[in-house]
Order: C-alpha cells, then sequence, then structure tokens
C-alpha cells in the first residue's frame, strides 16, 4: 500500500498543476452554438408573436377565423390541418417504412440491401421543391382521376369521403408520407439492428421461423425505438412547408372531407408572411409558427429520448 | 395441413410482404425523378437556360443563371459561416464528449435538426431582415446556417470517433498539447467524414425553399451583392411552378431538374469520399 513517503506519489505532487485547456475552453462555447441556436430560435419567435398572444390569449388556439381585414385571427383550422395531414402520411409511411427497415437490417442479401439503402436515402436528398411541383402536376391530377373520383362517387354519402378536388388534404399526406419514409426507414433500421443478436439467435435455435423471430422477438424489442422513429418523422411532417403549400389547396377552413382543400400552420406562414402589414397579423403568423415549433420541439425531445434508451438497452 | 407447414407458409409470406413494401418505397424515387427528368429536360437543353436570367413571358431564351448564382452564393457562404463552427463543436463532442455540456450539446443539436426550417425563416427575418428593412442573401444564409449547423457537428463528432486511439495516444506522448493533436493529427485524418457531413449538408441546404421566402426572398436579376435579395434554384421552382403560363412552368421544372442534379452529385460525391474514410478507419 501507497504510503506519504511513496516517492511516485511525492514525484506527483511536486508537479506543476496542469495549465487550464483553453483548446476544450473554446470547442466548448463553440459547440453551445447548436443548443443556443434552438433557445434563441424560440424566444425570438415569442417575442415576435408577444401582440397576437396577450391580444388574443388561449382563444388563439381554438379560433376557427382567419381574417386580416376584421383582424380576427384563430389558429385551430391550420392545427387541424398540421396533424391530420401528418397523422395520415404516418399511417400510409409506417407499415412501408417498419418492412423497408426489416429488409435493410436483415443480414444476407447484400446487393440488394445496398441498393435500396441507397435508393431510400436518395429520396430523402431530394428537395421538398421537387416532390412540391411533382404533386402538383403528377401526383395530383392522377390521385384526383383514379382515388378520389371514384372513392367520392362510391362512398360519398360518408361526409370525410366527398367532393374529390385535386388540390386536397390527402394528396397532402401522400405527398408527406413519402417524404416522412427515409427518416422511419433508416433511424428504424438503425434500432433494429440494435437489437441484441443474441435474442434473434436464440429464437431461431428455439425453431422460431422468420416471421415469429421477427414479429415475436425483434419488433417488441425494438418496440421503443421505433415509436421514437414514427416521433421523429412525425415531427418532420408536422414542420414540413413547400411539398404541402404547393399541393393542399390553401383553404383556411376546417375540411368537411379529406378530398377536400385545406391548409396547415406552416403553409399559412409561407404564403401570407411576405404580405402581412401592421402588428396583429404578423405577429400571428409567427405565433403559428411559435405553435409548430414547440409542438415539434416536444416530439423531437420525446422521440430522441425514446431512441437512445433502446440504443443504451443494446449496447448492455 | 401441418402446424408446421403453416408456419413456413405465414414466414414466407411475411417475407414477400417486406420486400414487396420496399419495394413500393422505392417508387416514388422513380417516379419523381422520372418526371423531374422527362418534364425538365426540354428546358436545359438550350444553352441560354445557363447562361440568361428571367424573361418576361412569351419573350423566348428565358434562363435560371440568376437563381444558379444565388443557390451558389447562400449555400457559399452559409457553409464558410457553418462549418468552421460545427467542426470545433463536432470535435469537443468527440474528444471531450463525456461531460453534461456535450449532452445538451447532442440533444440540442438533435432537436434542432428536427425543428421546423420554415420557423428558423422567421427567426433569420426577426433578426436580420426586419432590422434593416429590406430582404438580404445574407439573412438568408444566415438561416440556411442554422439549417447546417447540427448536421455537420454530428457527422463530425462521429467521424471523429472513427480515428483509432493510438493515434490521439502517440501524440499526446509526444507531448504534443491537446489543441495540436486535436487539429493538427485527429482533424485531417478524419477528414473524410468531415467533408462528407459538410457535403450532405450543403445539399440538403440547397435544396431548402422555406427559410429563404422572407430572407433571400428571391430576385429576378443577376446578383453578386449579398446584402441585397438574392434568387434560389429552389425559390424559382417554388415561385414558376404556381403560375399559370406554360412556358414559366416549364422553366420551373427545368430548374427543378437542375436543383435534383446538383444535390444528387454533391450527395454521391459525399459517399464516395466516405468510403475512403471507412476504408481508412479498418486498417488500423
Amino acid at each position: 500500500m501507497a504510503t506519504a513517503t511513496d516517492p511516485t506519489i511525492a514525484v506527483r505532487s511536486q508537479a506543476p498543476p496542469a495549465p487550464p485547456d483553453r483548446f476544450r475552453l473554446l470547442t466548448a462555447v463553440v459547440a453551445c452554438a447548436a443548443p443556443a441556436a434552438l433557445i434563441l430560435i424560440v424566444f425570438v419567435l415569442f417575442q415576435q408573436a408577444w401582440p397576437a398572444v396577450i391580444h388574443y390569449g388561449l382563444g388563439f388556439l381554438v379560433g376557427t377565423n382567419w381574417n386580416p381585414v376584421s383582424q380576427e385571427f384563430g389558429a385551430l383550422p391550420g392545427i387541424f390541418g398540421t396533424v391530420s395531414t401528418s397523422l395520415i402520411a404516418l399511417a400510409l409511411a409506417l407499415p412501408v417504412g417498419v418492412a423497408a427497415a426489416l429488409v435493410l437490417a436483415e443480414q444476407g442479401a447484400a446487393g440488394i440491401r445496398s441498393l435500396v439503402g441507397t435508393g431510400i436515402e436518395l429520396l430523402a436528398a431530394i428537395p421538398s421543391v421537387v416532390y412540391g411541383i411533382w404533386a402538383l402536376y403528377v401526383l395530383g391530377p392522377w390521385t384526383f382521376d383514379h382515388i378520389e373520383t371514384p372513392v367520392s362517387d362510391r362512398l360519398g354519402f360518408i361526409g370525410w369521403l366527398a367532393s374529390a378536388s385535386p388540390r386536397s388534404l390527402f394528396t397532402a399526406s401522400l405527398v408527406l408520407a413519402v417524404m416522412i419514409l427515409p427518416t422511419l426507414a433508416a433511424v428504424s433500421r438503425d434500432v433494429i439492428r440494435a437489437v441484441p443478436r443474441g435474442l434473434k439467435e436464440n429464437a431461431i435455435a428455439l425453431g422460431a421461423t422468420w416471421w415469429e423471430t421477427t414479429w415475436q422477438v425483434i419488433l417488441p424489442s425494438a418496440r421503443a425505438g421505433i415509436i421514437g422513429a414514427t416521433i421523429l418523422a412525425l415531427g418532420r411532417a408536422l414542420g414540413e412547408t413547400i411539398a404541402v403549400t404547393m399541393i393542399i389547396g390553401n383553404n383556411y377552413q376546417i375540411p368537411p372531407s379529406i378530398f377536400s382543400p385545406a391548409y396547415t400552420l406552416a403553409s399559412v406562414i409561407a404564403n401570407e408572411f411576405t404580405e402581412a402589414t401592421g402588428v396583429l397579423y404578423p405577429a400571428a403568423l409567427v405565433e403559428l409558427g411559435l405553435v409548430l415549433i414547440l409542438v415539434t420541439l416536444t416530439l423531437n425531445v420525446v422521440a430522441l429520448l425514446l431512441v437512445r434508451s433502446t440504443a443504451a438497452r443494446a449496447a448492455i | 395441413m401441418s402446424r408446421n407447414v403453416q408456419r413456413l407458409i405465414t414466414s414466407r409470406g411475411a417475407i414477400s410482404g417486406a420486400y414487396a413494401l420496399t419495394g413500393v418505397a422505392l417508387v416514388p424515387l422513380g417516379l419523381v425523378l422520372a418526371y423531374t427528368i422527362a418534364k425538365g429536360f426540354p428546358s436545359v437543353t438550350h444553352l441560354e437556360f445557363f447562361t440568361n436570367v428571367e424573361r418576361p413571358v412569351g419573350i423566348p431564351g428565358a434562363g435560371i443563371a440568376h437563381a444558379i448564382v444565388g443557390t451558389l452564393m447562400l449555400v457559399g457562404i452559409a457553409s464558410l459561416g457553418a462549418i468552421p463552427i460545427c467542426v470545433l463543436g463536432g470535435i469537443f463532442l468527440a474528444e471531450y464528449g463525456i461531460s453534461r455540456i456535450a449532452d445538451w450539446v447532442r440533444l440540442g443539436s438533435d432537436v434542432l435538426i428536427g425543428a421546423p426550417s420554415i420557423a428558423i425563416g422567421l427567426f433569420a427575418y426577426a433578426l436580420l431582415v426586419a432590422p434593416f428593412h429590406h430582404f438580404s442573401g445574407l439573412a438568408g444564409s444566415a438561416a440556411l446556417a442554422v439549417l447546417m449547423l447540427p448536421i455537420v457537428m454530428r457527422t463530425t463528432e462521429s467521424a471523429v470517433r472513427l480515428i483509432p486511439g493510438g493515434l490521439r495516444e502517440s501524440g499526446l506522448a509526444l507531448g504534443l498539447p491537446r489543441w495540436r493533436v486535436s487539429l493538427q493529427l485527429i482533424l485531417p485524418a478524419a477528414a473524410p467524414g468531415v467533408i462528407t457531413g459538410g457535403l450532405l449538408s450543403v445539399a440538403r441546404a440547397s435544396g431548402e425553399t422555406a427559410p429563404l421566402l422572407f430572407t433571400g426572398f428571391g430576385n429576378p436579376f443577376l446578383s453578386f451583392d449579398p446584402t441585397q435579395p438574392l434568387a434560389a434554384l429552389p425559390l424559382t421552382v417554388y415561385h414558376f411552378a404556381l403560375l399559370p403560363y406554360p412556358s414559366l412552368q416549364e422553366q420551373a421544372w427545368g430548374a427543378a431538374l437542375v436543383l435534383v442534379v446538383m444535390v444528387l452529385i454533391v450527395n454521391l460525391a459525399s459517399r464516395y469520399v466516405l468510403r475512403g474514410q471507412i476504408r481508412f478507419a479498418g486498417q488500423q
């Protein structure tokens, strides 16, 4: 056991104190730019929205009018449009995304996997305005002719399936589904890969088929992470602006049918902000942005914690 | 039918289903690319499309030179601002990553990646447009820089983490200070990974429209002055696509094609660079 007279300790105590690590300090300060930007964004938006926040109070969130002339602003139709397009998109993209993640996470068939992986990453790389122009001229007319019209002709007596329109909530949801697919597939693939190999091997050793292994072992084990991926994708869908603005029809209403034109929070801002004059009008638009970013950020934090918990479990 | 046969059939069916759905995932990619190429091709066959600027409807010879220049300037200035910050921040996360500050920085940047880009546009407007009473390319670049920040920071972190510890330890054993080890040993070794992150963020930024709507704003003329409004390819696509003139719509498709080709080239280049990095890490 070392004592006070131990020579190594004596030498160590005589060594000069380590100089403060200025490089560490510098990089730490610079790195804080990211969280600082986040806090600053929320703060600035809150400050800009303040006139509308105090003028309309909580009624802003449930108001259904949007009338710059009479200065009546309510966010409900925008919130409805944003949430409904995102949820429909998620319902459409989730099965496809998880299936693609299972294929991508699978061992073997390396050629197909790298092809699919590249394809899905390129899908993520295509700018949203390109999805927008494609939706406007190709997808919108096609769904109008081949999905919306037939469905509303036969099932139009159900209120929310009536009145087809080439620019609609439904088409916007379809485009969003395509746009969130890469996020879903990539994050789900990572959490599925993080499932401990032993679990899978045990299931196979017990004689389980591919499907039994996947359904009863891998997916339950990756559940938190896949929920996280889903929420991350939801966050992307909520915040997506341009493609949706081009295809949703921009009608400030709670649409009677999923085939009717609607509006989303981000699209209202994109369309109206440069023309907004006065005090309350721009402030109301910024408040829409504030609602959007607060919802998105909350969802992101929850999603990241879920994904990390799965990854951490895999590391043990 | 025996139970085992049934299980086998279920499993085979599920595998086919998974592969079929994966195929479905790739259908939109094919369709978007095919239509963009088919509809954009007539525009890009004219050389004037790349050398001229906007012209009034009906006058032939319109081009998108101003938008290409604008996009290059907006993204270039944003990269100059964001990438050095990101590289230092990424080095912090990788080299001094086990601390509470680092955890907060990681969470902050991961959340920032998911922040709606239109909100970032509003933010840049409030800080850099409203006080000066006019739209400017610099404000657009600032919005894009905020978008790029978390992407490059996190990819730099993972690239630096790939570098084997032996390199760092040999540097420190030779008595080099931490900053020299980080900047002169680790960073060059991690360069391909860092460049990949930079290229991916450049690709992402050049395709963004929403943050530019009320910052860069767009400009129908060729301008090299970043303190004034600047045109950008995504803005051209967005504005022209929604107008009722077929000639402008055709230009929008042409601009979309140029944009997609740019973005995909940068994207593929980043994969090529990254491959070198993985090979390097594998050799160690």
